[in-house]
């Protein structure tokens, strides 16, 4: 293959040419850029001169430290409660913050605790919203793909059919993906109000006014969920497309063949449909899965990140530390990141759905 | 990516627009205010006017939307392609000085001696922009609504207590008659929540950084008066006198149609509301320990560090520094005009005029944001503690981390020279 791949092919390269050359010029080189000054100080404006900063970007991004903290004890050994029963610890400010004995925590945030019999254990993290964000963006990814692509799969199998009128069909799943993603989350932002939304009214008639009304992108417990749900509806059309095209290629002597077996309709899907869509599902996972991780749009129109960080994904920190805060630098760092990242799964998606021979 | 098709539309039109001018010399100008129709005319009135008073310059105006105007002028500079005059935020100058976009102005102090201390753009002891106008927020709300609960009229002499406002606050709940008793307008994301909310801050004694060194805000942001600001701000969506996610239509007509019995606004807005009631009250900023303060400082003109002839970019500045374009800016788009003089020539500013009482705020209660290239990223840093604390975070453990971030970032950048 890689004989045939540099070897009098000319013609193949002069026609990748235009492509090749923009891509260079514009994400390998960029890239190749952000790499470069994750390891500096730059700033996105500033008249000092950008300094070589080793590793630390990376370290004040990642950093992780453990924290265990015994209950807080009266003279008698008791131990003791706040107000609402729950035991009582020292304020972790008080070792996070100038305290000369725990130099590793300065500057640290609590992430997430765990309690383990009466002392209770601190997941502190140098940058808690990096941390959320990878969280959320992980979140998002694994709800995404498979909700996604499955649901593009079901449309797909339904539109594939010869009926009356089923063009139709196909425009309107499709509408959602023509629309610009800023233009249908600033409509979905009307439909999520929490005070006279779409979504809420409707809820609220189904139910008779039963159902309470729900601030869906003003409550943590929400937020990232009405994202979700509203980025699976806009982009599953386009996924359906994909499936679509693969269900086309199946050549349909082999439904024949199945029907002549009185195959039913499951094993006529699964023994049939499924296999010959094999390489489809590889593609669909694979841009799915890279489309969730660049989340940005939908949270810069939507929630900027809040509440309480509960929306807050890699790339709009990214972006946020790169160009609101002029850090640079920070943005870079995080990019780089999220490539290593994203390599390594899509890497991994493809082992485990390489051809076992 | 927006901004930076938009620089390059832009500098496209500017280099097609220059190669058709004659022996003067073209000036390039960029403005926030594309879409506001008001505001473009008056400036380009200014501009013609101008163009037509002498005949050494011309000056030509691109205008940019207000939320990519920043991003457009980074972009520039950093793609060597400033205009030679430009508009910055007042508490954005500072930074843009620093960073060496800004040169300082050529104008006679003298002509500026009686202008509102908020409109002039001073950073190392230099002047680097002015401003044709101020803007001050106010507690917006309506006589009867003060009858009605009982409460008295605060004046700029004895505005109201922090208790006092409190108390206010909880009348209003209580009555029944509103959606929520205080619209403070959270649905204004960005630099709003610095500039409106910050001087409460200040008002308890705390600040952003620490303005006698500008190197830190460890104790002023962390310190007691700031989580005591904190804790009171927090109380104000806990107990429900305020919305921490507003609908921004409500933020526009909320108080126009009796959802609120409090906004706290500012003058720009304040046209409308005399429209919606016939007994508007505006209401200094009530007093929480160290003095009443609202925020001072709009939109400012300065002159690029690029700019090849900053004698001409000064003309134009200076030109433009007439009380009866300040007066035309006022009555146009409702701003409070730089000079008393101006005022006097305006429907609303002037003495007895409904907003007059505007002018007086600023003067007497005014405080700029943080004279540093650092305000902003401190701003946003701000802005994110206030929205987490409202939604319920941790007050000490926010503010200790703002302090962080802030402290993080003045020192990633030398101590911004200080």
């Amino acid at each position: 293959m890689a004989s045939k791949f540099t070897r009098s092919n000319s013609t193949g390269w002069l026609m990748a040419g235009p492509a090749a050359v923009l891509m260079g010029l514009f994400i390998v080189l960029p890239f190749l850029f952000a790499i470069g000054l994750s390891f500096t100080n730059q700033r996105l404006i500033s008249p000092n001169p950008t300094q070589f900063v080793g590793l630390s970007n990376y370290s004040q991004l990642l950093g992780i430290g453990l924290l265990t903290l015994e209950p807080e004890r009266d003279d008698a050994g008791e131990i003791l409660r706040e107000e609402d029963g729950t035991v009582s610890y020292p304020a972790l400010r008080g070792y996070t913050r100038n305290n000369p004995d725990y130099p590793q925590f300065d500057g640290m945030r609590e992430w997430f605790s765990v309690s383990l019999g009466e002392s209770r254990t601190y997941v502190l993290a140098r940058d808690v919203v990096f941390a959320k964000a990878v969280v959320n963006t992980i979140i998002f990814v694994l709800v995404v793909a498979p909700v996604q692509g499955g649901l593009a799969l079901v449309l797909a199998l339904l539109i594939n059919q010869k009926l009356r009128g089923i063009n139709v069909f196909r425009a309107i799943y499709f509408m959602p993906v023509v629309v610009s993603i800023v233009v249908v989350s600033l409509l979905w932002r009307f439909i999520y109000d929490g005070q006279s939304g779409l979504l809420n009214n409707l809820l609220g008639a189904l139910t008779f006014g039963a159902f309470p009304r729900i601030d869906w992108l003003g409550n943590p417990s929400t937020a990232l969920g009405a994202i979700i749900a509203m980025s699976i509806w806009q982009a599953v059309g386009f996924h359906m497309v994909i499936w679509l095209s693969g269900l086309q290629t199946i050549s349909p002597s082999l439904y024949e063949a199945a029907a002549i077996e009185g195959a039913s309709k499951w094993q006529t899907f699964r023994y049939v449909t499924w296999p010959g869509l094999r390489n489809t599902a590889v593609l669909v996972l694979i841009v799915i899965t890279m489309q969730a991780f660049a989340l940005f749009a939908q949270i810069d129109v939507m929630t900027s990140g809040g509440p309480l960080d509960s929306t807050q994904t890699i790339v709009f920190q990214a972006v946020e530390r790169g160009y609101g805060k002029q850090d640079i630098s920070g943005g870079s760092t995080i990019s780089v990141i999220l490539f290593v990242f994203v390599l390594a799964i899509s890497l991994l998606q493809r082992w485990l759905t390489r051809e076992k021979k | 990516m927006t901004s930076l098709r938009l620089l390059a539309t832009s500098i496209a039109i500017t280099t097609a627009m220059s190669s058709a001018t004659f022996a003067q010399t073209t000036l390039t100008m960029w403005y926030h205010g594309a879409g506001n129709e008001v505001e473009s005319n008056i400036v380009n009135q200014i501009i013609s006017d101008f163009n037509a008073s002498q005949s050494d310059w011309v000056v030509e105006m691109q205008s940019f939307p207000q939320a990519a105007y920043n991003d457009s002028v980074v972009a520039g500079a950093l793609a060597g392609n400033l205009p030679d005059i430009l508009d910055v935020d007042g508490p954005v100058m500072p930074n843009w000085a620093w960073s060496g976009y800004m040169q300082p102005l050529q104008i006679d102090e003298a002509k500026i001696a009686n202008y509102l201390p908020g409109t002039k753009g001073v950073w190392n002891d230099q002047l680097y922009s002015i401003g044709l106008w101020d803007a001050a927020i106010s507690l917006v709300t309506r006589k009867s609504y003060l009858d009605e609960l009982g409460l008295r009229v605060p004046t700029l002499e004895q505005p109201w207590t922090g208790d006092e406002f409190m108390d206010a606050l909880a009348k209003a709940k209580a009555s029944g008659k509103f959606d929520y008793a205080l619209d403070l307008g959270t649905a204004w994301t960005g630099e709003w929540y610095p500039y409106a909310f910050s001087p409460f801050l200040q008002s308890f004694g705390g600040d952003i950084v620490d303005r006698s060194t500008y190197t830190t805000a460890e104790g002023v942001l962390n310190g007691d008066a700031a989580v005591e600001f904190g804790n009171w701000w927090q109380g104000l969506f806990n107990d429900g006198y305020a919305q921490a996610t507003q609908d921004p239509a409500d933020r526009d007509n909320g108080f126009n149609s009796g959802k609120y019995a409090f906004s706290w606004n500012g003058n720009w807005a304040a046209l409308g509301t005399l429209d919606a009631y016939d007994d508007v009250l505006f209401l200094p900023a009530p007093d929480f320990g160290n003095g009443p303060k609202i925020g001072a400082a709009s939109w400012q003109f300065g002159v690029s560090a690029a700019s090849e002839h900053p004698e001409g970019a000064s003309a134009f500045i200076e030109f433009a520094l007439q009380d009866k374009y300040l007066a035309e800016f006022s009555n146009g788009i409702g701003l409070i005009p730089a000079t008393a003089s101006a005022a006097a020539m305006t429907e609303n500013y002037k003495d007895g005029g409904p907003l007059a009482v505007f002018f007086d705020l600023s003067e007497a209660q005014a405080l700029v944001r943080p004279v540093t290239p650092g305000y902003v990223v401190a701003a946003k840093v701000f802005e994110k503690a206030l929205a987490d604390i409202a939604n319920g975070a941790d007050v000490q453990d926010t503010l200790d981390s703002a302090v962080d971030e802030i402290d993080a970032d003045i020192a990633k950048n030398n101590s911004y020279g200080f």
